[in-house]
């Protein structure tokens, strides 16, 4: 048994790049080879496809209006989160647990139940196709997810560590951003990368509240399939590039990965 | 942990309170506010009462879209969560084989959800993709743009692709927690394979378990972009779950009285169930 054990994980990561191969595959080829020849491999080797998106600016702007927005919306909501989560591991005070719940309530949210009355929303205070919208809107889930996590990873560290530090003399912000942010830095490179993952994968909110200047990779990609038939290899193309970001990002925090998908609670 | 209590501890509180209030206040009164009323356009509202309500609730597109819904939440989770607390049992506990798990098998969750959606359908398309293209050469008659039961097949198989390392992920973590003596000690006694699991690893992985159903329950009751990429709900409504039942409703019938009745209705069965798995949670770690 025991012997064979190695089996599990490496079947289940052949399952699991399997689709991804078959896009690269795909986004070596032509369209016309796509959709006259089933072949596992390409049989003309071609980097048409990724050449179309790295010098049509309406392509790979896309890709810059989504990192745009993940990072402010990253930097934002672990900012805002930091504060808020420390109190709740630390201090009682009125409403705390009814607030936590309500902050988690919105993580729950559909954000389908949102789409249309955001789109109204960030119309009416003329923030409609900005940065700024999709960054303020995936707060939405970012920030009770943010506080989540951090929570756990705070809540682990002793009490003590603050105690002593307020006895030697340590104003409470000298001791927050000198001593316990250092402590906590896992924590919070965990919590960034959490951020930047949900507001990296989520289309609709980000579909509808831009148009043209702040449009989202994915979103450029829907519009593209719809209007010119089905250009499978740009499309193939496309997707592959939206794997980067996320396999980057995965490659540093890979040691810390586990822990923070148990959201600091193990 | 003891806490102190410090009422101003709410100035901490205070960006979080603004920014996600911000967010979720407003369009939920306008969601509220459309319930009750009738629109033809122009910014004329009549009041409806509970009209919307009534109807949305005896409906049968309703009825059968939250059927749906309920039955593939309950189809993942029964497939998701063995499978990741198995697949966590086998993986190597150190070495090089670590990262490399961790790192493949976390790829799926950083797609863009359009995109495993886009990847899924060419990589299930009858004629160009590898898995419609090998399952009709082995004989079975599959095209998932066609036939309800290859819908739900490939629907499942995508959700399955695409979150059960979530699950791998927490109960490894969960795994990870156990010293090495509490396996020494079962060793000694002579316990069984089937005891380790039941008496020492299942109980340490209950609180991240609990947190993988919480997480997993959420998203694909919310579950919209995927499907809707892979099938558009099809063949027919066959795979039109809530959200793609309610995104229709709303922005392609314009029908926002009863759409964001429908709304309301939906997040209150989400918060329901969210409500007690939280306090099951919550026991949880007050035990601990």
């Amino acid at each position: 048994m025991k012997k064979y054990k190695w089996l599990v994980p490496t079947i289940y990561i052949l399952f699991l790049m399997l689709p991804i191969y078959w896009l690269l595959n795909m986004s070596f080829k032509t369209t016309t080879e796509i959709i006259n020849t089933y072949s596992l491999w390409p049989q003309k080797f071609t980097f048409e496809n990724y050449i179309t998106i790295f010098t049509d600016s309406t392509w790979y702007t896309g890709y810059l209006n989504s990192l745009y927005y993940v990072v402010m919306n990253t930097v934002l909501s672990v900012a805002a989160a930091l504060p808020a989560a420390y109190a709740f591991s630390r201090y009682k005070f009125l409403g705390d647990k009814h607030l936590f719940f309500w902050l988690l309530t919105n993580r729950m949210a559909p954000p389908a139940v949102f789409a249309l009355p955001f789109f109204q929303f960030y119309s009416s205070i003329n923030l409609f196709d900005t940065h700024v919208a999709v960054a303020l809107s995936h707060c939405l889930f970012n920030i009770p997810l943010a506080v989540w996590i951090l929570e756990g990873f705070i809540s682990a560290v002793p009490k003590e560590l603050d105690e002593t530090a307020y006895v030697d003399g340590y104003k409470f912000w000298r001791f927050f951003f000198r001593i316990f942010i250092p402590t906590i830095t896992a924590g919070i490179g965990i919590t960034m990368f959490f951020c930047f993952m949900f507001s990296w994968v989520e289309l609709l909110l980000a579909k509808t509240l831009t148009a043209v200047a702040a449009k989202p990779i994915a979103a450029t990609m829907t519009r593209t399939v719809s209007t010119s038939g089905y250009e499978l290899g740009l499309l193939a193309a496309a997707g592959s590039l939206t794997i980067i970001p996320g396999a980057v990002v995965i490659y540093f925090v890979r040691n810390y990965i586990a822990k923070g998908f148990a959201l600091g609670r193990v | 942990m003891n806490k102190t209590e410090y009422q101003k501890a709410w100035l901490f509180v205070i960006p979080v309170f603004i920014l996600v209030a911000f967010n979720a206040a407003v369009p939920l009164m306008t969601v509220v506010n459309y319930s009750f009323q009738e629109t033809f356009g122009n910014n004329v509202f009549t009041w409806e009462g509970t009209r919307w309500f009534k109807q949305i609730l005896q409906s049968d597109r309703f009825h059968a879209a939250l059927g749906r819904q309920f039955l593939f939440t309950g189809i993942i989770l029964f497939i998701q969560i063995p499978l990741g607390i198995f697949i966590a049992l086998t993986m190597p506990k150190e070495g090089i084989g670590v990262s490399v798990c961790l790192v493949l098998m976390s790829m799926p969750l950083l797609i863009p959800w359009n995109v495993v959606g886009a990847m899924w359908n060419i990589f299930a398309l009858p004629e160009i993709g590898f898995l419609g293209h090998t399952l009709n050469d082995l004989g079975f008659d599959y095209n998932f743009t066609q036939q309800t039961g290859d819908a739900w097949f490939t629907t499942v198989l995508m959700d399955v692709w695409h979150w059960t390392s979530l699950v791998v992920l927490l109960s490894y973590a969960g795994l990870r927690s156990i010293q090495p003596a509490y396996y020494q000690a079962a060793e000694i006694d002579g316990a069984s394979r089937w005891a380790v699991f039941r008496y020492i690893e299942l109980p340490k992985m209950k609180k991240v378990l609990t947190i993988a159903i919480l997480l997993r329950f959420m998203d694909s009751f919310m579950i919209y972009t995927e499907p809707f990429v892979l099938t558009g709900g099809g063949p027919g409504n066959a795979t039109a779950f809530l959200s793609i039942d309610l995104v229709k409703m709303a922005l392609g019938q314009f029908d926002l009285g009863p759409a964001a009745a429908m709304s309301l209705i939906y997040f209150f069965i989400v918060l329901l169930v969210c409500w007690v798995f939280y306090n099951l949670m919550m026991r949880n770690e007050e035990q601990s």
